[in-house]
Order: C-alpha cells, then structure tokens, then sequence
C-alpha cells in the first residue's frame, strides 16, 4: 500500500519522496497565493475535511461501523474551542489547553453514542448515529434558554485565533521576506496535524489494535470467540474517530472565527461520509484523496463554470450549485459501477469486492 | 480435584439444559474432560452438539446448570472471557476471517495473549514492536505446525475447504488454549486428509491440549477418542470409552432409528 514510502524496500527511494512532498508542502501556499489568497483558504478547509474522513475512516473503514452522525463531533470540538476562546464566557483560554480538552469531549461523546449502539450493526446502527448527529445540532440551536450556553442559531463570534504568546496565527507577517498571511500560518500547523494523524492512522491499522477491529469487521462472532473484547475495541473505535473530529472541529473554530449550528448539519456528516467511500474506504491514501476531490471540486466549479459559461453562450445558463449536485451525481454513479471499492480501495476491500472467479 | 481415568479434570458440566422457547436443545447434560484426553461428541443431526458448544464458549447462555473449567465456574462469561480462560473453539461452518490473510487471521488469534494497547499502537515503543515481531513469528510457527504455512499471505477465502479447517485450528490454537473444541473439523474432507487431521490431532494432545471433538466420522472419531459422550434429542444417552459406546443398544437405536418410541417423542 506505502511501499514506496517504505524505507525498508528502497531506503534512499523513500527519503527523496519524503523530501520532494515536503518541498510541495512548503511551497504550495505561496503557489496558491498566485492565483488568488482565497485559495489558501480553500486549501485550509481541505485540510480539516480530510483530518474528518480520516477520523471517520477508524470507524467506519477500520471498524466497520457506519456512522452518520459524525459531524457532531466535529460540533462538539469546534464549540469547545468557541466557548472557552470567546467574548461569549469571556474566557480566553490558550488552545493548546482547549485543542487536548475539546478532544477530550468530543472522545466522550463518542463513547456516549458507542455505549448505547453496541449491539446495533449495518442499517440499524446508521439510524440511531443520524439521529445522535441531528440532536447534538438541535442541542446547539436551542441552549440559549434558560441558560445562553451556545447562543443559539446566532452562533459565536469573535472566536479568538491561535496563538503562542506574542506570535498570532491570525496576523500577516514578513518573515525573511516572504509575506506570511494568517491563512499561510494556519496551513502549516494543519500539514503538521495533518501528518501527525496520518502516522498515527498508519500505526493503528498495522497494530494489535488494528487487527482486532478488522476481525469485528469481518465477523464478530468469530472474533469474540478469538477472546477480542468487542464492546472495548468498538467503544476504543468510537473514541478514536470522536477525538479526531473534536481537534479538527476546534481548528476550524480558530480559523473561522466564528461558527454556528448551520457548519453542522446532516449533509456534512453524509459529505464526510462520502469522501471516505470515494476515495477508498479503508485506506488511508484513498480517504485524503477523496477528502480532496470532494473539498475542492465545489471551489474549482464556483470559479470555472460562470467564467466558462458566459464565454460560450454569453450569460450564466446555469448555476455552479446545480452543476455540482449533477457531477457529484454522475461521479457517485460512475465510482459504483467501476470502482466500486474506492478510487484507491484499500487491499481488504478490493479483496473483498473481488469475484472468486476473478481472484482463481 | 477429582480425577477422570487417572487424568486430573479439566472441564466439568453439570445438569446443563437449553431451551429455546418450548424446544429443548439441551436436558441435564453432564459430563466430566480430563487433562489431555481426546473426548468426542457425537449424535444424530440435530442432537444438540453444537447447541453444547455454543453453550459452553458462552455464545449461548444456559437455563440451568453449570460448568466448571480448571477450578472455576464459567457462568455467566462472555465468549472473549471464556476465550481468555483457555478454551478456543473453531465452527461447524468455517468462520474464518475471509478477507485476511492466513498469516492475519492466526495474528488475530494473538490477540488475548498479548498486551499492546491503543497508545503502545501509536507510539510504537520498543516493547510494542518487540511484541509485534512475536505475534508474527508465533503466527508463522502455527500456521507451519498446521501444514499452511505455504499459503500464509493467501486469503483464507482462497484457501482450499480442508487448508481452511486447519487454519481454523492454528487460530484457535493461536490463543493458547487448554481446550480445544473442535466442531467437525472432518466435515468435507477426503480420506487423506482425515488421516493427517488425526495426526495433527494426536499431535495437539501430545504437546498438551486437551481436545474437544464434535464429529460425524465414525472412523476418525472411534479411532482418536479416548471417551465418547452421545447426545440424542438434547439428552446424554451413552458416555464411554468408543468400543463400549459403538456397542451400545440405546446409541444404535438413535444412529439407525430403531426405537418407534424415541421418533415420536423427537416429533412431539
């Protein structure tokens, strides 16, 4: 699957890969600035949608347990930060305080669904994590009363940016000569998570761990009867996937500024959701690939379509939107029929989608 | 500790009965297993056989009565807890885990013996990895005790019918059991192979686990058993050794259906 990264199979291979990714890595956002600062924006939103997919990735790719509800924690995360970082409570809070405490939450919330669901699998389990999805949003719409927890449908504004004692990520800066934007600072810190949870994915899938949830997946039964403790590992799962959906819901936080229970609707979940599947559920490459398609297939349309339109017949025909729902119609239909484990399917499942006469 | 033919007991059941709704899959069974014997179960179709496993693995929960495995009762146990305290099971109908391969399927055995958690997973300590390396030499080692250790990477959906039941044991044995309850691991296999599975059998009990064995091969069962216990419409009907089961009047009636009395009480 990493073979090339593998530096066991080509040591010096592996290093110049790495080190021509980190070059691109590093100069990407000031490429980005070229065409328009929106861009690096865009890119920043990217990012944290692929941190979702790879956390829903544990649940649903590893585990095999399918989540809809899974921007709810993605909620919880983002309105720990807000609350705690915000003229709301008048708290300001260091994030690298809240960024720990708001995982730590959202890892709660995530046992709060797991416990219950337990015995649940496929389409019942689907229900009942939709529904936790939608309540956690209805929750946030309406604590204003009695007690104004989450100010409602308004949202929270003025949500502080981060920052480490003096230096803010939200201010520019020239740093030998290179104009660093807030977006520009935020992009780095998101390759860093970024790469963190991706070595972190990594090593769960190859592990002790990671074995146990594939056997859950495969068959419960089969695997209780091995002496795995299903309840813990999915419960272990659940948590997981929470946790990194509550960080990336308080970066997002930071790096809007402001948030409200409309970021955390159904759709959001079920756009997560499809990333993972696109992509290749399962596999860590295919998840961050569909992650990207998804995040930027809209922005991509928004500046190309109404441009490309009025030059052919000389007004918007049209909308971008309709555009995109129809694509997004047509490419889900054309994975299903060709690929229907992912664009890059892990192993397991394109195995496992193999016809026996195929794989003889 | 009370002894069984000379051998100290391992596993005892007393009095256990399962129903389900009005059909009695289990009444008062009981038996005793000693250490390192090879105990066979046998039974017309429909007997209660696996309904006995699935009790014993703790699949099932049973109405009444009790097991006890080493010293200590098993009720109330989940199957993974019941894994732990050493009896490993394989199934009627092959419940590998398809899509992995042989090698992984035999890792996950490892599981319930070893002790990486979530955080060693991540950081990947020295004692983590170190941990790893055995499970995969472990798991090489079963897999070539077995006679699949060629198929290794090769899915065990692709494996072939007898190879799987074998793999199925490696992972059973994987877990280190004490007992290893083996529901028809003949079942589908030619001569030769059920000739090596004996061997490999026999040679499972002589590096000191004992054997459970459900099996509808007469032969192999009457030839690698010690003791036999035969069920009969959830009911034990004769336990001994296989030359003294084979000759008794109530086990011919249930296997040939002799016994008018005995067909209509199962249609009831």
């Amino acid at each position: 699957m990493h073979t090339l990264l593998d530096p066991k199979k080509h040591p010096r291979g592996a290093w110049i890969g790495i080190a021509l990714i980190a070059v691109a890595l590093a100069v990407l956002p000031f490429a980005l600035t070229q065409i328009g600062t929106a861009w690096v924006r865009i890119t920043n939103l990217g990012i944290l949608f692929v941190l979702l997919a790879l956390g829903l990735n544990i649940v649903v790719g590893f585990a095999g347990l399918l989540d809809l509800g899974y921007i709810a924690f993605y909620a919880v995360g983002a309105y720990t930060y807000a609350l705690l970082a915000s003229p709301h409570f008048n708290l300001h809070l260091p994030f690298w305080i809240i960024l720990p405490i708001g995982a730590a939450i959202a890892c709660m919330f995530g046992v709060l669904l797991g416990a219950p669901t337990l015995k649940l699998r496929g389409d019942y389990l689907a229900i009942v994590t939709l529904g936790f999805g939608e309540i956690v949003r209805i929750f946030l719409n309406n604590l204003s009363q009695p007690v104004n927890l989450t100010n409602g449908p308004q949202g929270i504004t003025l949500i502080d940016p981060f920052s480490i004692g003096s230096f803010s990520f939200a201010t520019r800066e020239t740093i030998a000569g290179l104009d660093f934007t807030g977006p520009i600072k935020y992009y780095y810190l998101l390759v860093v998570v970024l790469m963190v949870i991706i070595v972190i994915n990594l090593r769960l899938q190859n592990s002790r761990i990671g074995r146990a949830w594939e056997a859950i997946r495969e068959d419960e039964v089969a695997a209780r009867a091995m002496g795995i403790n299903t309840r813990n590992l999915k419960l272990l799962a659940f948590a997981m996937g929470a946790s990194f959906g509550g960080i990336s819901g308080g970066i997002f936080s930071a790096t809007q500024g402001f948030i409200s229970p409309e970021s955390f609707v159904l759709v959001e979940s079920v756009m997560v959701l499809s990333m993972v599947v696109l992509g290749g559920m399962g596999n860590i490459w295919g998840v961050i690939l569909g992650a990207m398609l998804l995040s930027f297939m809209p922005e991509v349309l928004r500046y190309t379509v109404g441009p490309v339109q009025e030059r052919l017949f000389g007004r918007m025909l049209i909308e971008p939107e309709v555009i995109r729902m129809l694509l997004f119609g047509f490419a889900l239909v054309l994975m299903m029929l060709f690929r229907p484990a992912g664009i890059l399917p892990s192993a397991l499942r394109k195995r496992e989608l193999e016809t026996p006469k195929a794989a003889a | 500790m009370t002894t069984v033919d000379g051998h100290l007991t391992l596993l005892s059941a007393k009095g256990i009965s399962k129903r389900f709704g009005g059909v009695h899959a289990l009444s008062d069974v009981g038996f005793t297993i000693g250490h390192g014997e090879i105990y066979g179960l046998i039974g017309p179709n429909g007997a209660g056989k696996t309904s006995l496993f699935n009790v014993l693995t703790g699949i099932y929960t049973q109405n009444e009565g009790e097991f006890m495995f080493d010293g200590q009762p098993l009720t109330g146990l989940k199957p993974n807890d019941v894994a732990e305290r050493g009896i490993a099971r394989t199934f009627q109908n092959i419940r590998l885990f398809a899509n992995l391969s042989a090698l992984e399927n035999v890792m996950i055995g490892r599981h319930v013996r070893t002790r990486a958690n979530v955080f060693g997973a991540m950081i990947r300590d020295a004692k983590t990895r170190a941990e790893e390396k055995s499970i995969e030499k472990r798991a090489y080692e079963l897999l070539d005790y077995v006679g699949v250790a060629k198929r290794a990477n090769s899915l065990a959906k692709h494996l072939a019918y007898g190879d799987q039941r074998r793999l199925e044991i490696a992972r059973a044995l994987a877990t280190e059991p004490k007992l290893l309850a083996l529901d028809e691991p003949a079942a589908g296999m030619n001569a030769t192979e059920t000739a090596s599975l004996k061997g490999l059998l026999e040679g499972i009990r002589r590096d000191g686990t004992t054997i459970l064995l459900i099996e509808h091969d007469m032969k192999l069962v009457m030839s690698v058993c010690d003791r036999v216990l035969v069920l009969d419409y959830g009911r034990k009907i004769a336990e001994g050794t296989a030359s003294d089961v084979q000759k008794d009047p109530k086990v011919i009636a249930a296997y040939l259906g002799g016994d008018i009395n005995l067909n209509l009480k199962g249609a009831a």
